[in-house]
């Protein structure tokens, strides 16, 4: 019979309420060898300490709600093995982000972006159900398909360089997110959205540092994402500036 | 003071049901204002983790019918589904599947450009739309950015509803906990629908998230709406031992094969009534199918794992397809069981993923309270009786969280407002209530000791199989942890995003759920759809042809039957 294995978890811990700043606290605990991050974390609440606030819920990497750094490297803690660490393993609340108690980070600055790239089907003149499903080839599909799967981990802009100096920066998954509306032949709001796009803290703001898709757990790569809504922009600034001279003429 | 918020209609729950009732609410009048709120960001909502699809009738389908789609879903209930739900059911889908391409959806295609169908299990053609295996996600994902388009939806997200406000037999509003703050506020309108999804954390091996706690169906059962053929839990057959996690039905739609110990492929080589179905037959059957391999010896053991399990097979589809379409499968699999399909089996076993039973409404999602609705799997609008099928339930949310949308709208333009003093106190009440829980000292009991002994009952009573003497023990059971419940002892006093409080409501919610299931389980002495029980192998439609319904009461939960709404289809054996 094999020894239960331990690891000691060193956890930030703030209340606002109660503490003037964070603290770490740690935990020595037995762990199982197919355990991932957050499995850890919860044993502690059921058993050690329920006073540990952390978000979390689908255990498969799909709700997104979960994202902490571990080690310092943000990770989705319920995708993230715990056997990849060793024997002290530090989790802490997710980067860039303010802290609303222990792990858990306030996201109301990301969904305000969010809703500020306009990430629905915007067009002239709306669909009727009696004509049916919009035709849509796969290679059309496939355009915008990758930049569709953000789960809205914001592991992302905790890996973001560029946010870290630059707080208005829109950030690697909503730029991703227009950028995948822009791509959809269903869509019509390009000029919409890029108009977001050129603003300060748009898409010129990013200088490719690309941490964003080596971090990403659904390999959205938002970095590319950027760098083809950059192309995009400059491409149409080039037409408007011929057409606008050509006017001129 | 108590913080009060004014709207409409007041939504409870952000998932697929939920986003598609508010935007049915606000299309349906320019002026209405809607309230969204939920315990988590709506684009966290367990709709986030179904995977394989949404039936409906392709437009246009040649070898398909909106009559076929109908008894399949009739015949997939056991003949305890209402045929007039299911016949607005199956003529809505294709409307709702349609809007939802127009909102962005990123179905999968054929070549043509046209909307790409897969098999599932009960369905007698392909008509079960996808966007790879990530459909609730991408579903959830394309209302919640969808609903964004309308200021007029005003959301409340982490806000956890803890009671519905009732005042002289109308609902008017909720009090809801500001799970940041720990103030609860009145969130008021002048109607209220519940779609907070499931509640498969009743069970210890759910394919469901933690959040899955059945709070909109306590919520209504504590107000005195009775909670409709609960007894009918669905055991999904493929679920990762361990965790739970699911894999999805599209494994066996895409061609995946159920292996036992020998190597057979048992759903042909032996008779489990699917027939030619073999894997595409429906959830109840084939969950009962790897139970029964199992007793016979012929389980597969894994090592370091509890219990035993069966082979789903899908080496023989080939790298290619199953990047393209089974995606998701690929990384779950390896992520959480170490095993690569395109190499390895995937070891599977029967968990527990969706409740049949919910909410009573009528096809309007009325209940039976005024000014109160409820749909998506909260509801129980009677579409899936006794077994549901395999991709109806997310089309369920769009056709049944727009016509509640749309009738809550209707109502509230009819109703007053109430007293809204009343309304106030009631929250003042509702937040004392808290304030008094939130890190209160009682008995020795913990949230996990309650909560584990639930978990532990409910699978041991209401299993794929039953026992008259396994469910009695459950009911009883449970009644014993209700009163142990009391005596929780917390430990976190803080108002600031207090989980443990949260967690402590939600495991009040789950125990209600669980007495409703245990008790209609305990009364219906037959055997139909997903409620298999030992004792009584058949089938009864003498006896046993009518839907349960549970109400809460001071002494106990009261039991009683309705009538199930027939129609066109008469019932007869149920055999593929």
């Amino acid at each position: 019979m094999a020894e239960t294995q331990k690891k000691t978890i060193v956890v930030t811990r703030f209340d606002p309420d109660r503490d003037e700043a964070p603290r770490q606290q740690s935990y020595e605990i037995p762990v199982e060898p197919d355990w991932k991050v957050l499995d850890a974390l919860n044993y502690i609440k059921d058993h050690v300490d329920p006073t540990l606030s952390h978000r979390w819920s689908c255990r498969m990497a799909v709700c997104g709600s979960c994202g902490m750094n571990v080690d310092g490297s943000p990770k989705l803690t319920c995708k993230d093995a715990l056997s990849e660490y060793g024997d002290t393993v530090e989790v802490t609340p997710l980067a860039n982000f303010p802290v609303v108690r222990d792990l858990v980070v306030d996201i109301e600055g990301f969904m305000d972006r969010f809703q500020k790239v306009k990430p629905f089907i915007l067009r002239a003149k709306e669909l009727s159900v009696e004509a049916g499903p919009t035709r849509q080839s796969p290679a059309e599909l496939d355009d915008f398909r990758q930049f569709s799967m953000c789960i809205n981990c914001m592991l992302c802009y905790a890996a973001c360089p560029v946010i870290t100096n630059e707080p208005d920066f829109l950030g690697p998954a909503a730029i991703a997110l227009g950028h995948r509306y822009n791509l959809d032949t269903r869509d019509e709001g390009q000029a919409e959205r890029n108009k977001v796009f050129r603003e300060d803290g748009g898409i010129f703001a990013c200088s490719y540092a690309g941490e964003c898709s080596e971090v990403c757990p659904k390999h959205v790569d938002p970095s590319g994402a950027i760098q083809q809504a950059k192309l995009a922009n400059v491409i149409d600034w080039l037409t408007g500036l011929v057409l606008r001279r050509g006017e001129a003429r | 003071m108590v913080d009060v918020v004014r709207h409409d209609v007041v939504i409870v729950g952000g998932g697929c049901a939920g986003l598609r009732a508010a935007i049915a609410a606000v299309e349906a009048d320019p002026k209405v204002s809607v309230a969204l709120v939920s315990k988590v960001y709506p684009m966290r909502s367990h709709t986030v983790s179904a995977e394989g699809g949404a039936a409906a009738v392709p437009p246009g389908a040649v070898d398909d019918s909106l009559e076929k789609h109908a008894y399949d879903t009739v015949k997939g209930s056991d003949f305890l589904g209402d045929q007039d739900v299911i016949q607005y059911f199956v003529q809505e889908a294709p409307k709702e599947l349609t809007r939802l391409e127009h909102w962005g959806c990123p179905w999968s295609r054929n070549a043509d450009g046209s909307v790409a169908t897969r098999p599932f299990g009960g369905m007698q053609t392909p008509r079960t739309w996808y966007a790879t295996d990530k459909v609730g996600f991408h579903m959830l994902h394309s209302l919640f950015q969808h609903s964004l388009r309308f200021d007029r939806i005003v959301r409340y997200d982490e806000y956890f509803v803890s009671k519905l406000l009732v005042e002289a037999g109308q609902c008017r509003g909720v009090a809801a906990l500001d799970v940041r703050t720990g103030q609860v506020r009145a969130v008021l309108g002048r109607s209220v629908i519940l779609t907070t999804g499931g509640a498969g954390k009743v069970w210890p091996f759910t394919t469901n998230g933690n959040i899955k706690t059945g709070d909109g169906m306590s919520l209504a059962y504590r107000e005195g709406v009775a909670l409709k053929d609960m007894e009918f839990v669905q055991y999904h057959p493929t679920g990762l031992p361990g965790t739970g996690i699911l894999i999805t039905e599209a494994s066996r739609g895409e061609g995946g094969y159920l292996i036992n110990s020998e190597g057979e492929r048992f759903l042909i080589s032996r008779d489990y009534g699917v027939g030619t179905k073999a894997e595409l037959g429906p959830r109840d059957m084939i969950s009962r199918a790897i139970i029964q391999e199992i007793e016979a010896g012929r389980g597969i053991t894994l090592p370091g794992k509890i219990g035993q399990y069966a082979h789903l097979d899908l080496r023989h589809l080939g790298k290619a397809k199953l990047e393209s379409r089974l995606p998701f499968v690929l990384e779950l699999s390896r992520t959480y069981a170490g095993v690569d399909p395109v190499t390895q089996p995937i070891p599977i076993r029967p968990v527990l993923h969706y409740m049949m039973g919910g909410v009573d409404t009528n096809i309007d999602g009325a209940t039976n309270i005024g000014g109160l609705y409820a749909a998506g799997e909260t509801a129980c609008v009677s579409l899936n009786g006794a077994n549901r099928l395999g991709s109806n339930s997310l089309t369920e949310c769009l056709v049944f969280g727009a016509r509640a949308g749309a009738h809550a709208v209707r109502y509230a333009k009819g109703a007053s407002a109430g007293s809204e003093p009343a309304l106030l106190e009631q929250t003042k009440a509702e937040g004392a209530r808290l304030d008094g829980i939130r890190g209160r000292k009682r008995g020795g009991e913990t949230l996990a000791s309650i909560r584990d002994a639930l978990n532990a009952a409910m699978e041991a009573g209401t299993g794929v199989y039953r026992e008259q003497a396994s469910m009695q023990k459950a009911v009883a059971d449970v009644a014993a942890l209700k009163r142990r419940y009391e005596q929780v002892s917390l430990s976190d006093g803080s108002k600031v995003f207090n989980t443990e409080l949260t967690a402590m409501l939600e495991l009040g919610n789950l125990l209600d759920v669980a007495e409703t299931v245990a008790v209609a389980a305990v009364n219906r002495k037959e055997s139909r759809g997903a409620h298999a029980c030992r004792d009584f192998p058949k089938r009864n439609d003498g006896e046993y042809l009518h839907h349960s319904v549970v109400s809460w009461s001071e002494s106990g939960p009261r039991f009683g039957t309705k009538p199930v709404t027939l129609g066109t289809w008469v019932p007869e054996e149920r055999k593929y």
